[in-house]
This record gives structure tokens, sequence and C-alpha cells, in this order.
């Protein structure tokens, strides 16, 4: 029976397994945040500075508002600026990959300056910049969250396009007469796609820790919205005063759902990758 | 007509680099090959044989010159009818495709030819990184022998083989060729193996 079981789950199943509770788990944050009425985490004088119990498992803060809802809301707001933000990065850093890599010369030297010149400035200082330049708020973490990403795919793509594009069994395939759109098809988008989709599922954890950073330090969503960010600065104020919980619970969400995401990548990468693939 | 058949594959003049900058591999070379006889070609290391027999094949271009299939530029498109097999298989396959597409891309050898390559079937449903280097090489010289195919560059194909299998490769090679009266042109630093499968030598 052992043995049977042991051969059922090998390394594909297992990794399959991973990525499929992990991606229930954030899937269901989210979905459950989209769709929660503002009264769960409504405020409620009567119940100030609960401690964890039961009718609160993360317990309440000073305004007596429940932890537990409060922190799934703000993390399903973060997962939405992640799909976002992944969307909106990965896709400038497609078009300027694949520019790059296709046309090289002086389009290649823009892009490799433009990435040198964002990749040089303090993420987070950029972060700052663009937020404040765009007035604070939603819009401005997510338009500094979303413009901020593509640096490091970009990179990717290019390199990985480059170096597709001279391989020799692509050349040898051009000489045995397929088209270049045969060729992209067939060797090219099976080789590029996998490392994109991979990148842009390893940008979310960064979008969302990015978002929760700028907010904490005070230049993204307002104090209403519930943000992890929010949710983790307004804690401070109290934690000298032996309010754990409000720091700790939701700290905790936002770990794993950052672990989470880079687990998923990091499984989808040995799924996907032809020399682990297979095992 | 009958010069253009005799001098199937021809390179006029040609003049290669790898980029502007770089000194010259090739310049104002001749070298005129039929598709009756099958040509070793040797020479020192890092000479440009290599390049010659890219240029040859069509995957690059030169610089000035041209190359002439039966009196016509080398195709760009299409299939080409010369055909190269490199020194280095591993890198000639797709790691993410199965041997049997890799076989089949272009056409479908009949289980004969495979038999005499020595391929086995249970290689088929394999990945290239699950098959040796020697394993890899007779792939690529099975599908590169489709019907299309009119001459065939071989560029020091059998070096990361065995004497065994590099005798078996070898005969299969010389076979096909004398049974569809395919052209060879064979680059190697074995001088014997170049007297043996060869009938003419040139020296780079």
């Amino acid at each position: 029976m052992n043995k049977k079981m042991d051969k059922f789950w090998n390394r594909k199943r297992k990794t399959c397994f991973v990525i499929g509770v992990a991606g229930a788990y954030l899937i269901l944050v989210l979905a459950a945040g989209l769709w929660m009425s503002p009264e769960r985490y409504g405020v409620d004088y009567n119940a100030k500075f609960t401690a964890p119990c039961l009718a609160h498992p993360f317990g309440t803060d000073q305004m007596g508002r429940d932890m537990f809802f409060r922190s799934v809301k703000g993390l399903s707001n973060s997962i939405l600026i992640g799909i976002l933000a992944s969307s909106v990065s990965s896709f400038i850093a497609l078009v300027f990959g694949v520019t790059a890599a296709i046309k090289g010369g002086k389009a290649d030297g823009f892009v490799n300056w433009c990435v040198d010149v964002c990749m040089g400035i303090p993420h987070l200082v950029l972060l700052i910049l663009i937020s404040f330049m765009m007035g604070r708020g939603g819009k401005g973490v997510m338009t500094a969250v979303a413009l901020t990403h593509w640096p490091e795919l970009t990179r990717l793509v290019r390199a990985e396009v480059l170096q597709i594009r001279s391989a020799p069994y692509v050349k040898a395939s051009y000489r045995m007469g397929k088209t270049r759109f045969q060729a992209a098809k067939e060797h090219m988008i099976p080789q590029v796609l996998p490392v994109y989709l991979i990148g842009v599922v390893l940008l979310f954890p960064h979008a969302i820790m990015h978002e929760a950073a700028i907010t904490f330090l005070g230049f993204g969503f307002s104090a209403e919205v519930p943000a992890i960010g929010v949710i983790l600065s307004e804690s401070m104020k109290h934690i000298a005063t032996g309010k754990w919980w409000m720091a700790v619970f939701p700290g905790l969400m936002l770990l794993l759902a950052v672990v989470l995401f880079d687990l998923i990548g990091e499984n989808l990468k040995r799924l996907l990758h032809p020399n682990s693939g297979n095992e | 007509m009958q010069n253009n058949q005799e001098n199937a594959l021809e390179a006029r003049d040609i003049s290669f680099r790898y980029d502007k900058k770089s000194p010259w591999i090739l310049e104002g070379y001749n070298l005129k090959l039929s598709v009756r006889e099958r040509t070793a070609l040797v020479g020192p290391s890092g000479c440009g044989k290599s390049t010659l027999s890219k240029l040859l094949s069509g995957y690059e271009r030169p610089e000035k010159g041209e190359i002439l299939w039966k009196g016509e530029p080398l195709p760009k498109t299409g299939y080409c009818p010369v055909q190269m097999i490199g020194q280095h298989p591993e890198q000639a396959v797709n790691p993410r495709w199965k041997m049997e597409k890799i076989l089949r891309e272009c056409w479908d050898p009949e289980e004969e030819l495979l038999e005499k390559m020595g391929i086995e079937k249970e290689w088929m449903k394999r990945w290239p990184i699950e098959l040796s280097g020697g394993e890899l090489q007779r792939f690529c010289i099975g599908r590169a022998l489709g019907p299309k195919t009119e001459f065939l560059i071989c560029d020091e194909i059998s070096t990361m083989l065995d004497v065994i299998t590099q005798a078996q490769i070898w005969q299969v090679l010389l076979e096909e060729a004398e049974k569809r009266k395919m052209g060879m042109l064979v680059i190697t630093h074995n001088r014997s193996l170049a007297e043996r499968v060869c009938n003419r030598i040139v020296e780079f």
C-alpha cells in the first residue's frame, strides 16, 4: 500500500498538488475579499481591543473592527494590485524584451539603458516618487507598483529570445524548410512562454510586498481602506501596549501569501523546465 | 548545363567575417563540389572549415561573393537541398521535444534506415537529455537524410563516437550517398578517415 502511494506521489504530481493548494488558497482569499460586505469589518466600539477569541479569531483593533475580516479584505486588495502590476509590468517587459532581442542595435541599447536606469534607482524610492506624483491613494499605489516591476523580466525575456534565436536547432529548422511562423510556433514560443509565465508569477510577491511597504510608509492607501500596509502601520502604535494580535496575524497572512506565490513560481519552474520537468 | 551538373555546389569568390570589425575568416575563397564525388576538407583547427560549411549550407551568408547550387543562388527559404550535420548534436536538437518528433521534423525515415543507423525503437519515446551524444548524432544524421537532400555536409560528425559506431554510421552514409547519388563534403581532422571515405581531398 505504502509503495503504491509512493508511486502515485511522484514528483510531478507532488508539484502539481502544491501548486493547486497554494493557488486555491490565494483565489479563495481574493474572492472572499471581493465579495465581503463592509459590515464584516465595520466599527463596533463595544468590542475595542478584544484579544483573539472565537467571535474574533484575529482579535479587534482600537475601533472594534474585526481583524480577521480586515486582514482578508486587505490581502485581497493586495492580490488585486499584484495581478494588475504583474499584467502591466509583464506586458511592458514582453514588448521591450522581444523588441530588444529582435531589432538589436539601437533599440537594444535603448531598452538596456531603460532597464539600467530603472534598476539603478532604489526600488522603494522610485515607488514613493511615482505614488506621490500620482497623488497617493489607490491610484498612486497601483501606478507605482505597475510601472516599476518590468526591468528584471525584460532582461529575462530578452536573454531568452536572444538565446533561442541563435540556437542551432532553430537554424536547422529554417534550413529544413520551416517558415519563420512555424519556427516561432514550434520552437520559440514553447521555450520563452514558460520562462515568461514563471517571471510573471514570481513578480506577484514583489508587487504585494511593495504595495504593503509604501502603504506602511504612508504613501499609499489612506487610513480607512483595509490594506495590509495600513493595518500594519496602525498596529505599530499599539504594539507597545501589548496588542500583539494586531500585528502578528495580518503580518503572518501577508507572509503566507508571499511565500505561497513564491512556491507556485518555483514549482512551475521545476515543472516547465525540460531538465527537471519529466523526473 | 553539363557544367552546372558537374559543379553542383560552388562557392564563388566568397568573403566572410562574423561582424564588421573582426578580421576576415575567408577572403575570396573558391570551391567547386560535384554531386558525383565525396570531397574531404582537411586543415588545421580554427582555419574556417566550419564557417565554410555553414556558408555552403546557408546557415550564414557571405559578405562578398555567392554560393551557387546548380548554377542558381542557394535557396533562402524552403527545404535546402544542401544539409549540414554539425559537431554538437546536443545543440542541434530541441530539448523540449521527444526524439520521435525531432527525427520526424521534416520527413518520415523508414524503419530499415533507422535499423541500419542503430537507432533503437525505445529511444523514440525519450527526451534528448536522456541520450548520449553519439546516440543523438544518429538522430541528427537520420533527420538530415530527407528525400530532398541532394548534398550533405558533415562537419566533424563522428569525433564523439566510438570507433565501431563510427564505422557503422559511415557505412550507412556511404550507402545512402551511393544509392541516391548524393554529393558529400566531409570535414575532418582524421586523415585516414578522409582517405577511406572520400575520393577527393582538399587542403584548406
